[in-house]
């Protein structure tokens, strides 16, 4: 029986079983072919990843078998662990949050920290790119500055704030207004010549030299500090939070580090990596969207 | 004084670098006509580049003056269209863009958002780029990229159109293309033309008068030409043309019989 059917199948028409045929329709009419060339991209793009995957977890399930391991193997963290991965939208008293609200709390502070951080940053980047007498007079202070690692500015600002929230958000927007305002710098210094006296034979006044020439041909270099800060930020923010306390990724960390609830750390852990990679990505393709065609041709 | 269009008296210009002085042009002086083309040759770094930079006013003379229709022009300024060597379009921009920054600078209080938009595509009409329009530089290749910039240029209705090696980047074919779309514009539009170049059948096929410079340091006017050939001309028939070619052998002579390109001692 079975060996007929086998047999048969080859003879039938290619059928394409019932999920494909679902996500067909919804990508909507006219791509039939490019559906299984994505299926291929996929499966050549995220084989390797999910084989590593395994391996790693394999090799964790084996390193943390035995019971007296001080650290929990996989399947330890999924069973301690269940609430928190199960319900991440859980919202209870005070600190007691799903993982959701922890990290959409840390964003908060990121998205103030970011913004403030980008704004200041480009501002300064342009005022240094543009005059050398600011260059010499900022430069030196922003190469010192920018050395002094983020959570040495928490205790300042805790004393200048005297609250936990704004203090975070200032250690976010310290630690990530250097790259922007050194990348910026470079990328006003290195418009070239040609599009300066483009705008010298058109007469463009200051501002639309700004917005027509120096923000567009620096964008790239822009973006690559706007990236490099979004990464710090994320670094700086979960540390910032393990000392201030209040709902927040880094705090809740601390809080599981001192309930030894190690399993839990595991999972938040795993949430600020894919967090923070996200976070970079999106950077990234705001980035390519608007500097699009910036590359020189 | 003169009565030219666009003069250029004793003009100097002197760059100094780290307390080390060079002269590159010495008392240059030169009348051009309304309507006319003019070609200025010489061997690499004669200072011709720099010369054009000083009539556009993106460089400073250390003495001497340029007069446009009468006035100093000291400053850059849409009244002198440059195309520049690498056609300096905005990469960021379409080719539409490009020439309508120019042409909403330049004509914002005279003409309406139609009639701007009017005039940027008669410009890239006269260049054939319309059907282009919407694309941007890294996606036309380069003599487009180079005729996007001459119709900025145009676009800017410039009392002297100033071209610094236009074709130079160009493959020979395209240069003889773009070479004959000039004539064409020079022949439609009438403008006086300021042209930079090292090329000898390029300076003898599109000019009026040649200039033709010495070498630097110090270089100045060597002599000018005038090439009495009738217009429309067309390269085909000048080939053999004896007029074209005693133009072009008195060029010759010059470049590399009199003043032979000598490398520099630096």
């Amino acid at each position: 029986m079975s060996v007929t059917n086998l047999m048969l199948k080859p003879q039938a028409p290619p059928q394409p079983s019932a999920n494909v045929i679902a996500l067909e329709r919804t990508a909507g009419p006219g791509n039939d072919s490019r559906l299984p060339r994505l299926v291929a991209t996929a499966a050549t793009n995220l084989l390797p990843l999910l084989v590593t995957l395994s391996l790693f977890i394999l090799a964790w399930q084996i390193a943390c078998s035995s019971p007296e391991s001080s650290l929990p193997a996989p399947t330890r963290v999924l069973e301690e662990s269940w609430e928190l991965i199960a319900h991440p939208f859980y919202n209870g008293q005070g600190v007691d949050q799903g993982l959701f609200w922890h990290v959409f709390a840390s964003l908060q502070r990121v998205a103030l920290g970011y913004a403030m951080a980008a704004a200041v940053g480009v501002a300064l980047g342009t005022l240094v790119g543009q005059s050398a007498l600011a260059m010499r007079g900022l430069d030196p202070i922003f190469q010192v500055l920018r050395t002094v690692p983020p959570l040495a500015w928490l205790p300042l600002s805790l004393a200048a704030f005297q609250d936990g929230t704004p203090s975070a958000i200032f250690v976010i927007f310290i630690t990530a207004i250097w790259p922007i305002i050194i990348n910026t710098a470079v990328g006003i210094r290195n418009i070239p010549q040609d599009y300066q006296n483009v705008a010298r034979v058109l007469r463009l006044n200051g501002l639309e030299y700004f917005a027509k020439i120096m923000l567009p041909a620096a964008a790239p270099y822009i973006f690559t500090g706007l990236r490099i800060g979004i990464g710090l930020s994320w670094l700086a923010i979960v540390a910032a939070e393990m000392l201030i306390g209040g709902v927040g990724i880094g705090f809740f960390i601390w809080d599981a580090w001192n309930s030894s609830l190690i399993s839990d750390i595991i999972v938040a852990l795993i949430y600020v990596g894919i967090v923070g990679f996200l976070l970079d990505r999106l950077i990234a393709l705001i980035g390519r969207a608007i500097t699009r065609g910036t590359a020189n041709g | 004084m003169t009565k030219s269009y666009l003069s250029l008296e004793l003009i100097d210009k002197t760059f100094e670098r780290g307390g080390k002085r060079t002269e590159v042009l010495k008392e240059v002086s030169l009348s051009v006509d309304k309507g006319e083309f003019i070609s200025i040759i010489g061997h690499s770094g004669c200072g011709k580049s720099t010369l054009l930079n000083i009539v556009a006013g993106l460089t400073q003379a250390t003495s001497g003056v340029v007069l446009l229709d009468d006035k100093v022009a000291d400053e850059p300024g849409p009244d002198r269209g440059v195309v520049f060597q690498n056609h300096s379009l905005l990469p960021w921009l379409t080719v539409y863009e490009n020439v309508r920054l120019a042409v909403d600078k330049v004509f914002s209080a005279t003409r309406n958002r139609q009639e701007r938009h009017e005039w940027t595509m008669r410009n890239l009409e006269l260049v054939q780029m319309a059907h282009a329009a919407d694309k941007r530089p890294a996606e036309v290749s380069g003599g487009m990229k180079q005729r996007v910039g001459i119709a900025r240029a145009l676009s800017m209705e410039p009392k002297v159109l100033l071209l610094d090696e236009p074709f130079g980047a160009l493959d020979a074919l395209t240069r003889a293309h773009l070479q004959d779309q000039v004539m064409q514009i020079h022949a439609t539009l009438g403008n006086t033309v300021l042209m930079i170049t090292h090329d000898v059948d390029e300076a003898v096929l599109l000019s009026d008068r040649i200039v033709m410079m010495t070498n630097g340091p110090s270089a100045r006017i060597g002599e000018i030409l005038d090439v009495p050939l009738a217009r429309p001309r067309r390269r085909i028939d000048l080939a053999s043309d004896r007029t074209y070619l005693k133009c072009r052998e008195a060029v010759l002579k010059f470049l590399y019989e009199r003043h032979r390109f000598v490398e520099a001692a630096e």
